[in-house]
């Protein structure tokens, strides 16, 4: 069986990558993917958790963050459209009218 | 277990709320002239809703599996997010002039942004919470673009999107840590392990990663970023909303899931929270002196504000508890009054938010000077205002825990924010007006801002009536 530590590893690793992403890329939609990237890593953690604990709390979980995942998806894919038809580009960058 | 009746009687407000925002999504295709009752339906929903709250404030009990919280503690938040919402409401009743929105659906979302916060300030699970935190969160994102033909406020919205959901990555990191390390997501079992397994280097871990998450939603400083731009370009009855209710609600989980590991005396925990709580005081109020637009000088007060309530949550003493309490009722009743005068100045998208338009106020209408005034002497402090109740218990509380240094901080930026509000005021009272737009103030509109005005005198005449019922409260506990 593989040890526990492996797996949180992973899903740390799987985070910061997330991380990363959402602080290096200016395309709103690739940021966006690295936040879903984070997500899924700690859905990867709980996971890991609650089968190593034989404790069913961390699967259910689970569900309710892919839930929460697939709402933030439809509004934050519609929040980009809306902007996109204003300002025709969804680079982060350039989106600066509100500063100070 | 299956859920009894009782279970649901428990969370009564909670249903009431969300049935009637789901009932104004059918009665609007059903009913053509619905959009007139709107508002008053709305407003029955939320005053059916205090009923409940008020008939189940006495008994204290765990419903659906010891998932949420009923009596006391939930209702007195169900209260305070019933009125905030019935006070957004009455004064969104000119929005439907300058923007072309949809009001049916703007209603159905402050309606379910409600409900999330109330899900959250009566979680006694982290997933509770953390769902209620979603329902909030993902409703004011898209509230925050809801004028969506300017690109100010689809700024806005994607800002307070992308940065709410990387905080929510980091708030779902830190409940796994916590639910690895003691086996269980519910509040009242994890604090069982307590003081032990606040020595696990995972256990803190994971509660500074939910500390993140949550300080992003509260804003303290250095993760308030978002707030002034997002308070800036959403409509201002919808940032005067994020503001109070927004706000109140993620303190209220805070208190629930940090009272317990920051009584326990971790020196590391509460050294960072107190940095944090500095650190907003003086970015908050500083950054406030130079703002020329109202709603960014509100936003950094508000940031500011938040550091003065962390003040007194970091005390976890009585004074802090209950200072807290009594803070975030005036303080959210006070910024939705605030916010709701600069909405009715704003006569078009973005305009007359400026501090030059308040010149000569008080000679077009003395109404709104006046209560304009209230509340800016209750955010500076001012004793006959509940402001000042407020601070004063906070940092009493924080001087009986040796926190000295945060509370000589908190004073002097006090200090300083002194010459933001005031520059207001006298912008208000001592200048001639610079343009003549004539201000049409509505009935509903009337009865919302005198509430809130008496609300702030009283609550600073009489504070104990208010004290009274904070401090049964937390009689169980």
């Amino acid at each position: 069986m593989i040890p526990l530590n492996y797996y949180l590893l992973f899903a740390a690793f799987l985070f910061s990558v997330g991380v990363v992403g959402v602080l290096i890329r200016r395309n709103a939609i690739i940021v966006f993917m690295c936040i879903e990237l984070m997500l899924n890593s700690v859905n990867l953690t709980f996971i890991a958790f609650s089968a190593f604990m034989g404790n069913a709390i961390g699967q259910m979980f689970v569900f309710f963050v892919m839930t929460v995942a697939a709402a933030e998806a439809a509004v934050g894919l519609a929040i980009i459209i809306a902007l996109f038809r204003n300002k025709k580009t969804i680079n982060i960058d350039q989106i600066n009218l509100l500063k100070w | 277990m299956i859920p009894t009746f009782q279970d649901y009687l428990n969370v009564a407000p909670i249903i009431i709320v969300s049935a009637t925002a789901l009932l104004e999504i059918v009665f609007q295709i059903i009913f053509k002239g619905f959009k007139k009752y709107v508002n008053i339906f709305s407003i029955l929903g939320l005053l059916i809703s205090i009923y409940f709250a008020i008939i189940n404030f006495d008994k204290v009990s765990m419903s659906f599996s010891n998932m949420v919280f009923s009596g006391k503690y939930a209702s007195f938040f169900e209260i305070l997010f019933c009125i905030i919402g019935i006070l957004t409401i009455l004064q969104s009743s000119t929005i439907q002039k300058y923007y072309s929105i949809n009001k049916i659906e703007y209603n159905v979302l402050i309606l379910i942004s409600i409900v999330g916060m109330m899900v959250m300030s009566a979680g006694a699970d982290l997933i509770s919470i953390f769902i209620g935190l979603e329902i909030m969160s993902i409703c004011f994102y898209v509230l925050a673009g809801f004028a969506r033909n300017q690109i100010i406020a689809n700024e806005a919205s994607l800002k307070y999107f992308l940065l709410g959901a990387f905080a929510t990555g980091f708030l779902l990191y830190g409940i796994a840590l916590i639910y690895g390390t003691v086996g269980t997501t519910n509040i009242i079992k994890i604090a069982q392990h307590y003081p032990i397994a606040l020595s696990l280097d995972l256990h803190l871990l994971g509660l500074i990663l939910l500390l993140i998450g949550l300080a992003f939603k509260v804003a303290l400083v250095p993760f308030h970023m978002w707030q002034p731009d997002v308070y800036e370009g959403a409509i201002t009855n919808v940032s005067g909303l994020m503001a109070s209710g927004g706000k109140t609600a993620a303190f209220a989980s805070f208190l629930l899931i940090f009272s317990i590991p920051l009584a326990a005396g971790n020196n590391n925990l509460i050294e960072i929270v107190s940095v944090l709580a500095a650190l907003s005081m003086i970015v908050g109020n500083i950054f406030g002196l130079v703002q020329q637009n109202i709603k960014r000088m509100l936003a950094y007060s508000s940031i500011a504000h938040t550091g003065y309530i962390l003040v007194g949550i970091i005390a976890t003493n009585n004074f802090g508890n209950h200072g807290a309490l009594f803070y975030l009722v005036v303080y959210s009743i006070t910024s939705v009054g605030a916010f709701g005068v600069a909405s009715i100045l704003e006569n078009e998208f973005g305009k007359n938010l400026n501090i030059n338009d308040y010149s000569g106020l008080s000679q077009k209408n003395k109404f709104l000077a006046f209560a304009m005034s209230v509340f800016m002497f209750s955010l500076i402090g001012i004793p006959p205002f509940a402001g000042f109740v407020g601070k004063y218990y906070l940092f009493a509380a924080a001087i009986q825990r040796d926190l000295t240094w945060l509370v000589i901080l908190g004073v002097l930026t006090s200090i300083v924010s002194l010459y933001y509000y005031l520059r207001l005021i006298v912008y208000m009272y001592f200048r001639d007006p610079e343009n003549q737009n004539n201000i049409i103030v509505t009935n509903d509109f009337k009865i919302a801002i005198s509430f809130s005005t008496i609300v702030v005198i009283l609550f600073g005449i009489y504070p104990s009536s208010l004290f009274s019922v904070i401090r049964y409260i937390f009689n169980i506990y």
